[in-house]
């Protein structure tokens, strides 16, 4: 894992145990450090614009900026407003899905079996999480699945399969204006997003301090 | 992260059963998905007709569709592109969820017989006939950028902006408009996972029908998609017929063809039963 330069200014860095919310603000300028601390566990993220929360993230202009169907370096995470919120500026991972969206208690009863209702979910905490903001379950749209493996073949077949993410693998965002950051570390068990086995993860903030 | 045998003995047992239910999801089910429609094929009953209007190029349609009711949408010029957006009317904060849909189904290519899914794990539309199966399910419409982008200055209506009008009429606000499927708009992923635009498979006269579910309020725009390579803004009418489907049968192919669909028209008779008892 490339290190943090010494010379940066660390606003927060903090564990997500696994299967927990978290949100935070990240300002302008600031750049979002996730680490997939253990692995091969998924880290449904969205985000919102901190001055104007109708206006968040949208999965579908993110894949039409980009071109293609995944989200790596380069990537301009965009808003419903066609505006860029971040911009990805590191992956030593390279494979993370925007079109699956999160789970929930109900969209697994349809996945899994009507048994799985009372599991706890990606969409329980993104609620839990959007609520100490004054959002509610409306407001919660298909996210961003970092270190989640979700191959799309030219016939149109779509699954999620065992992420590649080692330990220590990481994402870096800067952020273009200030946004809203909601993270649920996924619990799901009943598919290999997190290698059936969810694990905490870390998230640093930092800005860049002068050379 | 060092397991103890008991938490890798859990997730050996969890990775069978998706293994599993994969098996299930990908061979078994869906058994084969029928042929598209002809497109001189499926004609409507003359009495079953409730109304027909004709959406002009770039502008959006916004109706309550009734449980049972169906909308028919003809690509009458065979360059229109319409995205669509759904809510449940007693409570739209339950609305279409595109990811949800291609993730259930194992499939981001939507046709005849597959389903359209709501963020509280029910069916709200059926894909009762289609001629194409070339739609869109991950790009979703055009925006004012979008279009500034492909065709230069220029005040051209884009389906952003419609959502937000349609969402507007309906009581709803900008938080309600959501991601969007989009039809007739042949957009493919290659090896690499780069889209691409197979102009060629759309056709004048495709349609496709679009069955309700449960009570939905129902946005359609008609614009043209951001990836459509054509540098001519110049949208194309289209016909929307909506008629009183025939009644959902137990057999009825949407909510057969796989366990997924099964599961989820199971979810919907669950809330229907509870809508009923409250009233
Ligand atoms: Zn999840």
């Amino acid at each position: 894992m490339t290190a943090i330069p010494a010379s940066a200014r660390i606003v927060l860095d903090t564990v997500i145990p696994a299967r927990v919310p978290w949100s935070a603000i990240i300002r302008k300028g600031q750049t979002l450090r996730i680490v997939d601390s253990h692995g091969q566990q998924a880290v449904d993220t969205l985000f919102y614009a901190a001055s104007d929360f109708g206006e968040r993230y949208s999965g579908q202009d993110t894949l039409r900026a980009q071109g293609s169907a995944y989200v790596t370096t380069g990537t301009r995470i965009m808003s419903t407003e066609g505006r860029t919120m971040l911009r990805m500026v590191a992956d030593s991972c390279g494979l993370h899905d925007t079109s699956a969206g999160a789970c929930s208690c109900e969209s697994n009863t349809v996945r899994f079996g009507h048994q799985t209702k009372y599991l706890h979910a990606c969409r329980e905490n993104f609620v839990l999480e959007a609520a100490k903001h004054g959002l509610s379950k409306r407001d919660i749209v298909p996210n961003l699945n970092f270190f989640m493996n979700v191959p799309l073949d030219p016939d149109g077949n779509f699954t999620v399969v065992d992420g590649v993410s080692k330990p220590g693998d990481y994402v870096e965002m800067i952020a273009e204006m200030d946004v809203l950051c909601l993270i649920s570390n996924c619990p799901q068990v009943n598919n290999p997003c997190n290698g059936f086995f969810p694990t905490p993860i870390q998230v640093v903030i930092y800005e860049a301090g002068e050379d | 992260m060092i397991l103890t045998e008991q938490e890798k003995a859990e997730v050996e047992a969890n990775r069978r059963r998706y293994e599993q239910h994969k098996a299930l999801g990908q061979q078994q089910a869906p058994k084969a998905l029928p042929p598209p429609t002809p497109r001189d094929g499926a004609p409507i009953a003359a009495d079953a007709i409730i109304h027909r209007e004709t959406v002009p190029g770039g502008w959006y349609y916004v109706t309550k569709l009734g449980r049972g009711e169906a909308v028919r949408i003809i690509n009458t010029s065979g360059t229109s592109c319409v995205s669509i957006q759904a809510w449940n009317a007693l409570d739209p904060s339950e609305r279409l969820n595109h990811a949800d849909t291609i993730k259930v189904q194992w499939a981001a290519s939507l046709r005849k017989g597959r389903v359209i899914l709501s963020d509280m794990g029910r069916a709200l539309l059926s894909i009762i006939e289609d001629t194409s199966g070339a739609h869109d399910t991950m790009v979703g419409g055009s925006n004012a950028a979008t279009n500034a982008a492909r065709y230069g200055a220029g005040n051209f209506r884009n389906t952003r902006d419609n959502f937000v009008l349609a969402a507007g009429k309906l009581g709803l606000d900008r938080r309600d408009v959501h991601p969007s499927i989009a039809f007739f708009a042949p957009v493919a992923v290659d090896s690499q996972g780069r889209f691409e635009w197979h102009g060629e498979r759309r056709h004048q006269g495709d349609f496709v029908d679009l069955r309700a579910e449960l009570d939905l309020l129902i946005a359609v725009s008609n614009c043209p998609h951001p990836l459509d390579p054509s540098p001519s803004y110049a949208p194309g009418d289209i016909d929307l017929i909506r008629y009183q489907a025939s009644q959902l049968a137990a057999d009825d192919l949407c909510r057969t063809v796989s366990l997924e669909a099964k599961r989820a028209f199971e979810n919907n008779a669950f809330y229907l039963a509870g809508a009923a008892g409250r009233a």
